[in-house]
């Protein structure tokens, strides 16, 4: 701070590095306006990955959330639900617009996860995707002439859907997440929430939440992150929610004169943004209107320095390498 | 089924009563003699666990098979695919009904689940082979009916179609066991879904050839309408639930939400009370006939089959019952009965010496403590008397020196008595 202008004024207060008043407006402020309007315009990425087996309505889900169709099921599908034979990852991306501010949003589906016979292993191809994705950025980085702006591909987050059997986790959720929690932000999500009533959702909820903490599945947000003790009792109220559940709905329908989204059953509709419904507010909010910017923080400055740290130990530096290279085996 | 060919029917001519002759009673004595015996029904129920397959088997028969006292499967976990049964006997109206559960959990639930249906195909058969071998027995009054009569299939209410489990279970499945697929939790889907998850999976079931149970048609109208009606609702999409909610006034069964309450038994909401009617009120008969008449036959063939076409490889002994005439089989019952009861007589023989022998050494054991008892005593006894007999020599011996000593006194006294006469003489002569 330009040391003139107040610190000598004011008694008690010497040359000791602390805060200091200022005496008129200088604008310093106006960072965050700089900020705001650099962001607009250059706008920014987010990737969110869609993990569970078919039919629990992932992205009908993903629709809600964003409220236009950006689901794989967008770009001129013929709707042939058909089960690959293998996971597949498909990444859609969309440029949505709110306030003046641009969102690339790609949606990266896995249709295949968990629905063979044999689902031995069958996150290999997920957690292959990821690590080439923080390659791919790596490689960028480490570049001697560096774009300005990296694209970043990176998966910030992965949404992972739970099937609302009401008894306990399956033995392949536990794999999953036992395997990716270290890699990526896992957030999961009890899917078509409305087969259960009240008192087996917080049931469920709490056995799943409890199976979790028995295998030392660390869920975002996570615990050893939390930076002060603001973030963590914001964070512990979150934790205690989760995992959410969740309805999704792509359709309106007229509720007491207002027209909502929801499912339309014979005895009643299930309305998505009603929180004595369904948990689907909660998580929106928390998803995109007030942890966005902290997921991409998170894989940028944790699970990507963790694969950068792990990458550059174990070739001694980086040699030439390819994203499709075999050294991935040794990840 | 066996149908009568058409000439049969034909030859035989009718012709009208004269009077009132009473076999029209028939069927009351066959529906008495039913009633008396009581029924048989074997129901398996197969899906993932978190299905609702529990809850519907308790809202079917209205009684709690699972309860907390005795939680179902679902709630226990398993690591492989377990078969287990459970026997209930429920009474109404006079009609007994002993209802054989049989589920089987930790279906589908593994990470790798190939193969998770042998477990399955194995009871089926081993149930199958039970019969059988009951029917080639000689004696045949006793034979309980203990094959599965009916495989409800759960399905995963996903909105899209089968899955390959399924598709695998179902195909490995329909030529062993009636099948009757069903949508669980089907409170998930709304009106529409519903529809088109229906057509789908049977698109899907037709396009695989998957044979699951036909409705048998009959040339009653009214009938046929319900069962045409029946037909287009499969796959049944069936919600369960024993909890009683008020709705508007009226109790009912149903799960409470919300957004409102699904009923149970409204036939607009699912189809539990298709389910219901027709595998109890209406079928239950049919689904027995079909396993007797259709399954097992196909089992049977193929398994006697199997053992014309090996002949002599086959060194089971059920097996070689079939091939032998029945006074044969007769003798080697016979045969077989006296063995055993020969074997039984040497064993009992055998535990009949075994306990003498030991009641024997027992006894000679005791004999011995008593002896050496008996000896230690007059041990002691004779140590005693000894020691007695030292007393009283001692005893003796003193006397004797005692006496002696007493003499010598004596004789001291009279000689100083003596003396003592002498000195006074002569102190008088003085």
């Amino acid at each position: 701070l330009s040391g003139g202008v107040g610190v000598d004024r004011v008694p008690g207060l010497g040359h000791s590095g602390g805060g200091s008043t200022l005496l008129g407006y200088i604008g310093i402020d106006t960072i965050i306006e700089q900020m705001r309007k650099k962001t607009m315009k250059a706008g920014f990425d987010f990737n969110i990955m869609i993990v569970g087996h078919s039919g629990l309505g992932k992205s009908t889900l993903v629709n809600t959330l964003f409220k236009s169709q950006v689901s794989r099921w967008s770009s001129g599908w013929g709707g042939e639900h058909k089960i690959p034979k293998t996971v597949e990852i498909k990444a859609v991306s969309h440029v949505i617009e709110e306030g003046g501010v641009k969102m690339k949003l790609t949606v990266i589906d896995t249709p295949g996860f968990g629905d063979q016979i044999n689902n031995e292993n069958c996150w290999d191809p997920i957690s292959k995707y990821i690590n080439e994705q923080y390659e791919k950025f790596l490689k960028e980085e480490v570049n001697i002439a560096r774009k300005k702006r990296i694209p970043d591909t990176r998966v910030h987050c992965c949404l992972y859907f739970i099937s609302p059997t009401g008894h306990s986790l399956r033995q392949l959720d536990i794999e999953f997440m036992k395997h990716l929690s270290r890699v990526v932000n896992i957030i999961p999500v009890i899917a078509k929430s409305d087969t259960m009533t009240p008192d087996e959702k917080n049931e469920f909820k709490h056995r799943v939440r409890k199976e979790l903490e028995t295998y030392g599945i660390e869920y975002y947000p996570q615990n050893e992150f939390d930076d002060d003790m603001e973030d963590k009792n914001e964070n512990d109220k979150i934790r205690e929610a989760m995992p959410f559940a969740v309805v999704g709905s792509d359709k309106e329908y007229q509720v007491n004169g207002k027209r909502v989204l929801g499912r339309k059953t014979a005895w009643g509709v299930v309305e998505v943004e009603n929180p004595n419904h369904c948990e689907f507010a909660l998580l929106r909010d928390f998803l995109i209107r007030s942890h966005l910017q902290d997921l991409k923080e998170v894989t940028h400055n944790i699970h990507y320095e963790t694969y950068r740290a792990r990458r550059l130990n174990d070739n001694g530096g980086l040699h030439p390498i390819s994203v499709n290279n075999t050294q991935e085996s040794n990840l | 089924m066996i149908e009568r060919p058409e000439s049969a029917v034909a030859s035989i001519a009718q012709r009208n009563l004269e009077g009132y002759v009473g076999f029209a009673n028939l069927p009351n004595q066959v529906y008495r003699k039913s009633v008396k015996r009581g029924f048989e029904f074997t129901l398996m129920v197969v899906g993932e666990s978190g299905l609702g397959k529990s809850t519907l088997i308790n809202s079917l028969f209205l009684t709690d098979l699972y309860s907390k006292d005795y939680p179902g499967p679902s709630l226990r976990i398993k690591k492989t695919v377990q078969v287990e049964q459970s026997k209930v006997l429920v009474k109404e109206g006079g009609v007994q009904l002993t209802l054989t559960i049989v589920d089987t959990p930790g279906f589908g639930d593994a990470v790798d689940n190939s193969n998770c249906w042998q477990p399955v195909i194995n009871y089926i058969d081993s149930k199958c082979e039970d019969f059988l071998n009951a029917e080639s027995r000689v004696n045949r009054r006793l034979m309980p009916d203990n094959r599965v009569h009916c495989c409800l299939y759960f399905i995963a209410p996903s909105g899209h179609g089968l899955k390959p489990l399924d598709i695998e279970f179902m195909k490995r499945l329909h030529d062993k066991v009636n099948v009757i697929p069903l949508i669980a939790k089907a409170d998930t889907l709304t009106p529409e879904e519903c529809q088109l998850f229906k057509k789908q999976i049977m698109k899907e079931i037709q396009e695989h050839k998957i044979q699951i149970y036909e409705f048998p048609d009959t040339e009653d109208d009214e009938d046929s309408k319900l069962i045409r009606k029946i037909k287009e609702r499969m796959p049944l999409a069936v919600v369960g639930s024993n909890v009683v909610i008020e709705v508007n006034g009226k109790k009912v069964r149903g799960r409470q939400y919300p957004w409102g309450v699904a009923e149970v038994e409204n036939g607009e909401h699912c189809d539990f009370t298709v389910l219901r009617n027709m595998l109890i009120r209406t079928h239950m008969q049919d689904l027995k006939d079909v396993t007797n008449n259709v399954h097992y036959e196909n089992y049977r063939s193929r398994k006697l089959a199997a053992v014309t076409c090996n002949g002599g490889v086959d060194t089971s002994k059920t097996k070689n019952q079939m091939t032998r005439s029945p006074l044969a089989q007769m003798e080697e019952e016979r045969r077989e009965h006296v063995m055993k009861m020969k074997k039984m007589e040497t064993e009992m023989e055998q535990v009949f010496e075994m306990k003498v022998k030991e009641k024997k050494q027992k006894l000679k054991d005791s004999e011995a403590e008593l002896e050496r008892r008996h000896e230690q005593m007059k041990k002691n006894l004779e140590a005693q008397y000894k020691e007695l007999e030292e007393k009283k020599r001692h005893h003796d011996e003193e006397k004797s020196n005692w006496e002696a000593q007493q003499r010598i006194l004596e004789q001291q006294k009279l000689d100083a008595s003596k003396t003592m006469e002498k000195n006074k003489k002569k102190g008088k002569i003085f």
